[in-house]
């Protein structure tokens, strides 16, 4: 698969040779480079540890707890918590909703964000205003795209079924986010309004890096449009697509306000995600360390799908980059 | 305006109650909030300013008006007639309040003089003995006040708290709805209740105005079934003992399912928030549904998200059930109070027995727009509808606080969440009292 860059076949250069003056003043030199590099990274380092790494730590270690955060945690349950979890139907409907969403989001949301962003990369009157209009929902806080919906989706008089109503369609009659088997539905719909624009922006900005003496030589070889789309824009648009998919992901596996404002998870946890469990039992329920499993989990199901996702899809994408693989091999 | 901002904290008071109240701190002191919280209660240590005046620190929750006024007011009045005293008030938002009372009952110094729903928190408090037990010092004042209105700060036959305010729940309905059903007057035991619903049906209305997106008010249902099958002692004995799994709590979700059988509840409950413009409050305040099960702040509630119906709204007692152990003159609510903490100077205790004066409660009720609390101070309510909730409390044989206040948080959500998918149909009443209980025990 081509790439958008031209990517540098041979390996990265090495390091500038130091000059050999004996090894024990290039060791002395090496050390004194560490430290530099060390007290550089210094601020940085302790930056992290103190706000990502401790309160991960204290998460995994209060999770050990039966706490309701009162005192100190001193009711040591083990894994508890976790074989708990494991037994919880809400927590494994979140499993499978998230899933969905997920699903939902990488089959549905992304190729009409792209379709979109195709449509919107032609010569189109009125181009500029209507990709401010499908980006202007990104703009906007999740509380308020949760409460604009909720008026729009009201049980009674709700502009959705007004609407229906008016072109002839019976609507849902307000059982939108009202009844288990349509909220989540509804409840992706709103996501797609809100997210696909920020999307769109993305694959827009990878089609303007799409030189278009590739698409020029094709339609002189006799390419049509779906020809051109998928052997030069889908393949060009490869390293795009990919972090897209992976913001998506990450996305619906971390939704939780949107869903809070909008259905508290409800009705009857049906529209319940791993984030809106875990803040119940914590700020609801103040089982502080049943609600610090959950977001263990949260944190465990992120860190393997960003690690083989990164080792596995993003991999080509980053080689050559800061962080190269292959330079360190 | 002021009485609107009362009842939002009632609401919140009765909903929400369990966020931050209690155990905030967990959260907050990972991320270092106990720290602030802790550094806090340092001068609350000295208690005499430079003049040499005795300082009493009262902490509460008035933010808006007209208490905002009326309470320094108050204090202004107290010191006036006992110059050696300094009434030194700490005013905090409801959420704020909660999350620093909760740094300072774990660091085991509270102020002189502070707000309390009394209740599980309460309960605590007093078992870490951070409390002081006020049952002689005020015992000239208990014999004054609305019974019901001491129950939920009392312990062990120990009374630690004087209460300013107090509410209760019940059925708020639509007297000209009612008559275009054919209902005569309002249903004393939940068979009429039903008919009563299938009659409303019958006429086309809506009978019931439910926000189950909140799941709190689905709640009251199975709360006041309880206690009317169960009796107050029994909802007692049950939450001793961590045991719901009793018949008696069975029937109660057994009677409720009955009422969701008869599908009284609007289009759309399952997604209906409270207070929002097309929420329960507003189906009643628009007279789109004929009745609502709530507290005291509802009529002001219903006329801020709709229109409110004004003398068409009318209040009556949660019905009884056939063959019972609790009567209809049980009531279930919540409401306000201020503790002592232990060793506070003796001016603290003074002051509310001050503050809590037939004279004072007088004031209270009618500028700050306060329910009774004292007996003597009845006579200054004049809102109608507030009067109605007064005297149920008033006549009340026994008295519930909101279960979410009376038990720990954990096993009060557990009950709203049980009881909404009851609601919802995808648990049955054994299923409740199970989960519940289940819960209860981990505690």
């Amino acid at each position: 698969m081509a790439s958008t860059y031209v990517k540098d076949p041979a390996p990265a250069p090495a390091p500038p040779k130091l000059p050999d003056t004996g090894a024990g003043r290039s060791r002395a030199r090496r050390i004194v480079d560490w430290l530099t590099a060390f007290s550089f990274t210094l601020p940085a380092l302790v930056l992290f540890g103190v706000l990502v790494l401790a309160p991960i730590l204290y998460a995994v270690y209060v999770s050990l707890f039966n706490w309701g955060g009162f005192g100190s945690p001193s009711d040591y349950v083990g894994l508890d918590n976790y074989s708990r979890l494991l037994r919880d139907p809400v927590f494994l409907g979140d499993l499978w909703r998230g899933l969905l969403l997920v699903l939902f989001s990488v089959c549905v949301q992304l190729p009409f964000a792209l379709g979109m962003a195709v449509l919107l990369n032609q010569k189109l009157r009125g181009r500029a205003l209507y990709r401010t209009l499908f980006f202007a929902p990104y703009v906007l806080s999740e509380v308020i795209t949760g409460v604009l919906f909720s008026m729009i989706f009201a049980p009674e008089d709700g502009l959705a079924d007004h609407v229906l109503g008016a072109v002839g369609l019976d609507g849902l009659g307000g059982l939108w986010f009202a009844d288990q088997d349509y909220v989540l539905p509804t409840l992706f719909l709103v996501m797609t309004w809100k997210y696909f624009g920020f999307h769109m922006m993305l694959y827009l900005a990878g089609l303007q890096g799409i030189p278009a003496e590739l698409h020029e030589a094709a339609r002189i070889d006799g390419a049509g449009p779906w020809q051109r789309f998928r052997h030069i824009t889908l393949p060009l648009l490869g390293p795009t697509i990919r972090i897209s998919v992976f913001l998506s992901v990450i996305g619906a596996i971390q939704l939780f306000d949107l869903v809070w404002v909008v259905t508290q998870g409800g009705p009857d946890h049906h529209s319940e995600t791993m984030a809106v469990t875990m803040f119940q039992f914590g700020f609801k329920r103040f089982e502080i360390g049943y609600a610090s499993a959950i977001s263990i989990g949260m944190f465990l199901i992120s860190l393997v799908f960003a690690l083989i996702y990164q080792r596995s899809v993003l991999r080509r994408d980053t080689e050559g980059a800061l962080t190269t693989m292959r330079a360190s091999r | 305006m002021s009485a609107s901002t009362r009842a939002v904290t009632s609401v919140f008071g009765a909903s929400s109650s369990s966020f931050s109240r209690r155990r905030f701190l967990g959260t907050a002191s990972a991320v270092g909030l106990g720290a602030a919280g802790l550094s806090a209660c340092s001068d609350s240590g000295s208690t005499t300013d430079s003049q040499g005046r005795t300082v009493v620190e009262w902490w509460n929750i008035q933010t808006t008006e007209p208490s905002k006024s009326v309470w320094p007011e108050r204090a202004k009045a107290f010191e006036a007639a006992h110059p050696d005293v300094r009434i030194k008030l700490v005013t905090m938002e409801n959420d704020a309040y909660k999350s620093k009372m909760t740094a300072l009952t774990s660091s085991g110094k509270l102020p002189d003089i502070y707000h309390t729903w009394g209740g599980g928190v309460l309960k605590q408090q007093i078992d870490a003995g951070l409390v002081e037990d006020l049952t002689s010092s005020i015992s000239s004042l208990t014999g004054t006040l609305v019974p019901a209105s001491v129950k939920a700060y009392q312990f062990d036959g120990k009374t630690y708290a004087v209460p300013f305010d107090i509410g209760a729940v019940g059925f708020w309905y639509n007297k000209a709805l009612f008559a275009k059903a054919g209902i005569q007057a309002p249903p004393t035991t939940w068979a009429d209740y039903l008919d009563a619903v299938k009659k409303l049906k019958s006429a086309g209305i809506t009978p019931i105005a439910l926000a189950g997106k909140e799941k709190w008010p689905g709640m009251y249902y199975w709360a006041y079934l309880a206690m009317r099958i169960a009796g107050i002692d029994g909802m007692q004995a049950a939450a001793d003992a961590k045991d719901f799994t009793g018949d008696d709590f069975v029937k109660a979700g057994e009677h409720l399912k009955e009422l969701v059988a008869l599908q009284p509840f609007q289009k759309g409950f399952l997604g209906a928030a409270y207070s929002t413009p097309t929420g329960e409050a507003a189906a009643m305040g628009n007279g789109k549904a004929a009745m609502e099960l709530m507290g005291q702040w509802a009529p002001v509630v219903q006329a801020d998200a709709g229109k409110g119906i004004g003398k068409d709204l009318g209040f009556f007692p949660f019905p009884a059930v056939a063959g019972g152990k609790g009567a209809q003159t049980d009531v279930f609510g919540g409401g306000g109070g201020y503790a002592v903490r232990k060793g506070a100077p003796k001016a603290a205790v003074d002051f509310l027995k001050f503050f809590m004066s037939a004279e004072s409660d007088r004031i209270l009720v009618s500028k700050s727009s306060m329910m009774p609390v004292v007996e003597d101070a009845t006579s200054a309510l004049t809102d109608p509808n507030l009067k109605l909730v007064s005297d149920a409390l008033g006549k009340a044989t026994g008295f519930q606080l909101y279960l979410d206040q009376a038990y720990p948080p954990a096993v009060g959500q557990e009950i709203n969440d049980s009881v909404a998918a009851l609601i919802a149909g995808s648990k049955s009443p054994e299923q409740v009292t199970r989960s519940v209980t289940q819960v209860a025990k981990s505690q």
